[in-house]
């Protein structure tokens, strides 16, 4: 279970290039042992507060700690701690799995066993083999093995499974839920929604440079109150008219199909399937949906560039 | 220039990653415990990253032809055009022939390949990349990083005068002193780290991998006309403008010590300080405008 020591707290950052300010203000913790996804769409100052966070920009404003230091100017010390999985970073040119890993492990004081390390993301077949040739997949893996090797207790993966197959990319989810099972505290950017949903304990959306929702994948944007989404297609011979009296005023058609929003699912559920056996139809294409947290975080940053729109912000 | 002296003070200490403002003693006892323990691992590092920073250039078939074929094939070419001719041309007060006078200069010209065009090259590639920052996100300081790499550098500029020496020996009977051979080690040594200084310096304004290759051709291919490696004799201003340039130094140690036959006679202190005055302004100016992450062009 993650405790509730703070490993990244962040108060009031703020971020500026020039006349441009790419974060605005944002407030963050995250728990030891905690996995944090940071969600936002590309220029909402995601990588910009991540950067701050691996301590590669200086804050504009703002209270900033990473394991007890401001990133910026932390010793060396500090880095022994932390592990980064790069955005874009191509392979070590000419060297092998191992050599790069042998290389990233001369860097630590406590390092990881090398070859430990290439089993545990599963490059032991591909270990001699020079890392410019291995594909995309392979790549990323190893760029985890290398982020893996200080063995630190922080780790940030930014967009680790960007370009996978759905394969691949389950692949890494099963990795990622091993080092969550290490007890690594992890920061993890990404693009997927369902990435986020099944690996972290607690997602926050960036947009306009601002932190628009925060809470569990569950929870988000309060995503478990709305209401369920029923839809089902009215069976053969069956009138709109003729339907329960309870759903009066509440369908709506969405193409071949009919939806009724619900806050009492069961007692609907119930309604319409007392209707269909009475009549001896059959129910086809009958699903209840929750909003996703796509369609939340979707909703969340359409809103959020509206409201910058409106605000004449430009970015 | 000492104006910069606070600035670079600054500049080093983010650098090194000094946190300037630190007073918890703790934090000071902590560091200076390490720093007994840290000083023979930073060499031990610097070894290292040498290591690997030598296996990836001899990796690379466009570096090992740059930095191995190519000053070989320039040597034969340029002593078969003038092989037979009986033009001398004056090398510090002494009359060679033409086939003698370029195995020097192509020693220097070879230095030059390596430490310079291959490295610029491979520095703003490797940063393009990513890889310099990945490098950054671990604990390796990073004067190890400029460290290694000048240091994988000297390995190849040494490997390649050893080449160069036994082929100027064997095909033009070009003969050095142990002195001059001292001369020429020292020489390489301080050049080389001059011109990968010069290259982090350079690759501070170079915003992607493509600008690099034109840029280095650009300040390279001029110097070995002006600074006395495949043109004898230049002489005037053309002299005076090759002389604000490292490579004419590295040359004119080279020229010199292919004549002397002893150490006192082969070495310029004048030369060795134009390459000191490089390297400590191309570390000032990397210190101010080099950056670790990949540029957005």
């Amino acid at each position: 279970m993650p405790s509730e020591t703070p490993v990244i707290e962040i108060r009031g950052l703020r971020k500026s290039y020039g006349d441009h300010e790419a974060v605005r203000g944002i407030d963050i913790s995250v728990n030891a042992g905690e996995c944090f996804a940071f969600l936002g769409p590309n220029g909402a100052g995601k990588t910009t507060t991540v950067e701050v966070l691996e301590g590669f920009h200086e804050k504009s404003g703002g209270e900033v700690s990473v394991l007890g230091h401001d990133p910026w100017g932390a010793p060396s010390s500090w880095r022994e701690r932390i592990g980064i999985v790069l955005q874009e970073s191509a392979p070590e040119p000419g060297l092998s799995v191992r050599e790069c890993l042998h290389l990233y492990a001369g860097y630590y004081t406590h390092p990881r066993d090398v070859e430990e390390t290439i089993a545990l993301v599963d490059l032991a077949d591909q270990s001699d083999q020079r890392s410019a040739t291995l594909s995309g997949g392979q790549r990323r893996r190893l760029d985890v093995a290398l982020a893996l090797i200080g063995d630190g207790e922080l780790l940030f993966l930014d967009e680790p499974t960007t370009g996978f197959d759905p394969t691949a990319r389950r692949g890494a989810w099963d990795v990622i839920e091993g080092l969550k099972a290490l007890g690594k505290t992890i920061f993890l950017t990404t693009h997927y929604m369902d990435e986020a949903e099944r690996l972290a304990d607690r997602v926050a959306v960036i947009a306009g440079g601002v932190i628009v929702a925060e809470g569990s994948p569950q929870s988000l944007g309060g995503r478990q109150d709305a209401d369920a989404q029923i839809t089902f297609a009215l069976p053969p011979g069956a009138n709109e008219s003729d339907l329960p009296g309870a759903f009066a005023g509440r369908l709506s058609p969405v193409g071949r199909k009919l939806l009724l929003p619900s806050s009492a699912v069961a007692a609907d559920l119930h309604e319409l399937s007392g209707w269909a056996l009475d009549r001896g139809f059959e129910l086809h294409d009958l699903e209840v949906k929750r909003p996703t947290l796509e369609d939340v975080y979707v909703q969340l940053t359409a809103e959020a560039a509206a409201d910058e729109h409106e605000n004449g912000v430009t970015s | 220039m000492f104006f910069l002296i606070p600035f670079l003070t600054r500049q080093f200490k983010k650098w090194r990653g000094i946190d300037v403002q630190k007073t918890d003693t703790q934090v000071a006892d902590a560091s200076k415990a390490k720093a007994t323990v840290g000083r023979s691992n930073s060499l031990m590092l610097l070894f290292h990253e040498a290591r690997y920073d030598l296996l990836i250039s001899m990796r690379n078939t466009r570096a090992r032809f740059f930095t191995f074929v190519f000053p070989i094939l320039l040597l034969v070419v340029f002593d078969s055009v003038f092989a037979g001719g009986d033009t001398k041309t004056a090398v510090a007060g002494h009359q060679v022939a033409l086939t003698v006078f370029f195995v020097p200069g192509i020693m220097a010209m070879s230095v030059m390949t390596a430490a310079y065009a291959g490295q610029v090259i491979q520095i703003v590639t490797l940063r393009q990349s990513g890889v310099l920052k990945r490098r950054r996100a671990s604990p390796v300081p990073p004067w190890v990083i400029v460290g290694g790499q000048a240091l994988a550098a000297v390995a190849t500029t040494f490997m390649m005068q050893i080449v160069l020496l036994v082929l100027g020996s064997l095909l033009y009977s070009v003969s050095f002193s142990a002195g001059a051979i001292a001369t020429i080690a020292i020489t390489v040594f301080i050049g080389t780290i001059a011109l990968v200084c010069i290259s982090f310096a350079l690759a501070g304004l170079i915003n992607n991998a493509d600008a690099a290759q034109p840029v280095v051709q650009l300040t390279m291919l001029p110097l070995y006309f002006i600074s006395g490696i495949f043109v004898p004799g230049v002489k005037g201003t053309v002299h005076t403008i090759a002389e604000i340039f490292p490579l004419e130094h590295i040359a004119d140690e080279m020229h010199r010590a292919s004549v002397s036959t002893s150490f006192g006679n082969a070495i310029n202190a004048g030369d060795l300080l134009v390459l000191a005055a490089w390297i400590a302004g191309a570390i000032a100016f990397s210190a101010w405008k080099f950056s670790w992450l990949p540029t957005r062009s």
